[in-house]
């Protein structure tokens, strides 16, 4: 034996007795999950927040000897938003590099791509961004996973706190596509319902940079709340117009959903006292220890607070892990079937459960407001209320096509 | 739908002159190099992206918005001409597909590299304190940057058409654009001449970017739908005309305007719908000369 084979086998002999279980864990085949995402394009800061969240779960479940003993490994592939793309990737992730599950997916019609995928491969899907079809049928599947909340919850959720707190008299303003739409039609539904008035609603091309030749209607027609449905780069164009048109002063501004990494490219002075809807914000770590967990572990590894949507994807990997063990297996139908039969879970910010008849999650959201002046470099918003979990949010199973 | 008041309506007009005046700024660097130089640019939208990043480093490092609208214009015209220099110009003579396929490639390279600088988050560019804040019309409160952005537009068209048509360059810029062997077998030299002109044009791309950072924001893919809107102002008003440019862009501010404020959902398409018009009965664009792009 010459010295530097006994440094290896030496150093590997002390490794195995520091870490057994990820050695062990590396010994066996490892478990591979497949992650489409659009890393290139507009969605990328977003994308890249999921990715993030992914990578926290995996390192957490190697630390403790992976999954079933074996290793978790994570292949993310760029989808680029396109569902053809996406598609395309799934298939090479599930047949090429033989990914046992999928979890993955932004924007809803990638997420139906992916979809088909892992229905036609009999493949595990744990969807982590907003569609209202992912669940219902005909799109989904016993096999399809909803993580995200979607925008019927969203919208049901946010526009009912809208009304009974903002305003009875909205103008909204929508992008012309599947999210847009589906958020239009809810709020609509619900502004009826709480007995208030829609004065207008403008659908608007998605990625628009321009919205000035919208505001002079909206500012003749005074609503209290202006609703802004407006995705992506779209949402800042629109807000830095509106408010350029003096509209901050004349009405309140609300919307479905604050994104982190968005506030973060708007800023402070843009959305301040803009209203909006989350998943997540990091500093409910203040009042709720797992997320504070969840925060600790993010910030370790890459430095800046999570975002929203790496939740999802957090989460998405860990109720993986938690569907083979409970199954000891990691074939989809068996983790799927125990999934079902163990519904509740609590990864980072309390109780969640898949609903049995569509395999969609339930989840606290919170209502967050923009703050004049940041804490910090991420703390943009304040939270203002919760909106505790509830199965009366969502369409029910027969509306959503599940006898 | 149609009860429409007459100051909402005049509101409406008015923002689609001031959008229609912001197009022609958009599309003006574009005009420019097709017009004289038969060059598609479809860099022109990561060259205005370019614009706006820079004079948020600019600003980032002097605090003083002048001195970045001045800076950062002039620094995507640097690179224009390194871009013009090295790399377009191999491609003269040749079909004007290769320089187009050329810049979309490059516009390509732009936008990823900008994401690998700058990072996926966009930034922000406020405008300065004087140009903050509304301006009362009397019938509407209208932004007083978006006046601003009018101002310098105006200054631009009048600067170059001070330029092409009042100065010695000016000539010789118009002469090559006409007959570029005859101008050669007068002994000028062309290959500078063009240079200049790329310049010129990237640096109204890179201008634009910065004046469009405070109303749009600036991120890695603002160049998308502004190479949109040019092209089809470009389109419109005939390709490489100034005049039309700016007929063409007040033209489709008013569609916008006016199809948003009567049928939002049409707004769109109908932008493509009075391109079409235009083409059919003029193929070569309301001021185009025939034969450009044969």
């Amino acid at each position: 034996m010459n010295r530097r084979s006994f440094l290896a086998s030496t150093t590997l002999a002390g490794a195995t007795l520091a870490f057994p279980a990820v050695l062990r864990a590396q010994g066996k085949d490892p478990i591979r999950i497949g992650f489409p995402l659009p890393l290139t394009g507009p969605f990328g800061a977003l994308a890249a927040d999921q990715q993030r969240g992914a990578q926290v779960a995996a390192d957490e479940l190697n630390a403790k000897g992976g999954i079933l003993g074996r290793k978790v490994e994570l292949l993310f592939r760029d989808d680029q938003l396109k569902p053809a793309v996406g598609a395309q990737r799934t298939q090479e992730l599930i047949d090429k590099e033989k990914c046992l599950f999928i979890v993955g997916g932004l924007a809803a019609h990638v997420q139906m791509a992916i979809n088909e995928q892992t229905k036609k491969s009999k493949v595990l899907f744990i969807s982590v961004s907003q569609s209202d079809e992912i669940s219902a049928k005909p799109d989904t599947s016993p096999l399809t996973f909803h993580e995200a909340l979607n925008p019927t919850i969203t919208s049901r959720a946010v526009g009912g706190w809208i009304a009974d707190n903002l305003g009875k008299k909205w103008w909204i303003i929508y992008a012309d596509y599947a999210w847009g739409k589906q958020n239009n039609a809810v709020l609509q539904e619900v502004l009826k319902k709480k007995g208030g008035t829609v004065l207008g609603a403008t659908p608007y091309p998605l990625g628009s940079a321009e919205f000035s030749a919208h505001l002079p209607k909206i500012q003749a027609a005074k609503p209290e709340v202006l609703v802004t449905v407006t995705p992506g780069a779209d949402n800042i164009a629109f807000l830095k117009q509106a408010i350029s048109f003096g509209m901050k002063k004349d009405m309140r501004i609300a919307q479905p959903l604050h994104w982190l990494p968005q506030l973060k490219e708007g800023g402070p002075e843009l959305y301040a006292d803009i209203y909006g809807g989350t998943n997540f914000y990091w500093e409910l770590q203040d009042t709720i220890p797992q997320v504070k967990r969840y925060v600790e572990a993010y910030q370790k590894k890459f430095n800046t607070p999570p975002g929203d949507y790496g939740c999802y994807a957090y989460s998405g990997v860990m109720e993986v892990a938690r569907g083979c063990e409970l199954a000891k297996s990691a074939d989809s139908e068996k983790v799927a079937d125990a999934l079902r039969k163990s519904p509740v879970y609590d990864h980072y910010k309390g109780k969640q459960w898949w609903r049995a008849c569509d395999n969609k999650s339930f989840q606290d959201l919170w209502i967050v407001k923009g703050r004049d002046k940041a804490k910090g470099d991420w703390g943009l918003v304040e939270v203002v209320s919760k909106i505790p979990a509830n199965e009366e949010l969502d369409r029910t199973c027969a509306q959503k096509g599940h006898a | 739908m149609f009860d429409v008041t007459l100051s909402a309506l005049a509101a409406q007009v008015f923002t689609g002159l001031v959008l229609g005046m912001i197009f022609v700024l958009l599309a003006i660097g574009l005009s420019l190099i097709f017009g004289l130089m038969t060059v598609v640019n479809f860099a022109h939208g990561s060259l205005f992206m370019l614009g706006a990043y820079f004079g948020v480093f600019i600003f980032g490092l002097t605090r003083n918005f002048w001195l970045s609208l001045v800076v950062a214009p002039l620094m995507v015209g640097a690179l224009g001409l390194v871009i013009e220099r090295f790399l377009i110009r191999r491609l003269y003579g040749r079909s004007p597909d290769d320089p187009l396929l050329l810049t979309f490639g490059l516009s390509l390279i732009i936008v990823e590299a900008a994401r690998l600088i700058w990072g996926k988050i966009g930034l922000t560019l406020d405008p300065p304190r004087v140009l903050a804040g509304g301006a009362n019309l009397g019938f509407m409160t209208f932004p007083v940057y978006r006046l601003f952005v009018i101002a310098i537009t105006a200054a631009v068209l009048v600067a170059i058409w001070f330029f092409l048509e009042r100065t010695n360059v000016g000539l010789i810029i118009r002469a090559g654009s006409r007959d570029p062997l005859m101008v050669r077998a007068l002994g000028i030299d062309l290959s500078r001449i063009w240079l200049l002109v790329f310049g010129i044009g990237t640096a109204l791309a890179g201008l634009a970017g910065i004046l469009a950072g405070p109303m749009r924001g600036v991120y890695a893919e603002m160049g998308v739908t502004m190479v949109i809107e040019s092209f089809v102002v470009v389109v419109v008003g005939g390709m490489g005309s100034l005049i039309g440019a700016v007929v063409a862009g007040v033209l489709m501010g008013q569609v916008v305007g006016l199809t948003t404020f009567f049928a939002p959902a049409l707004a769109e398409i109908m932008v493509f719908v009075a391109m079409a018009v235009v083409l059919l009965v003029r193929p070569s664009g309301l001021f185009g000369e025939a034969g450009l792009l044969e």
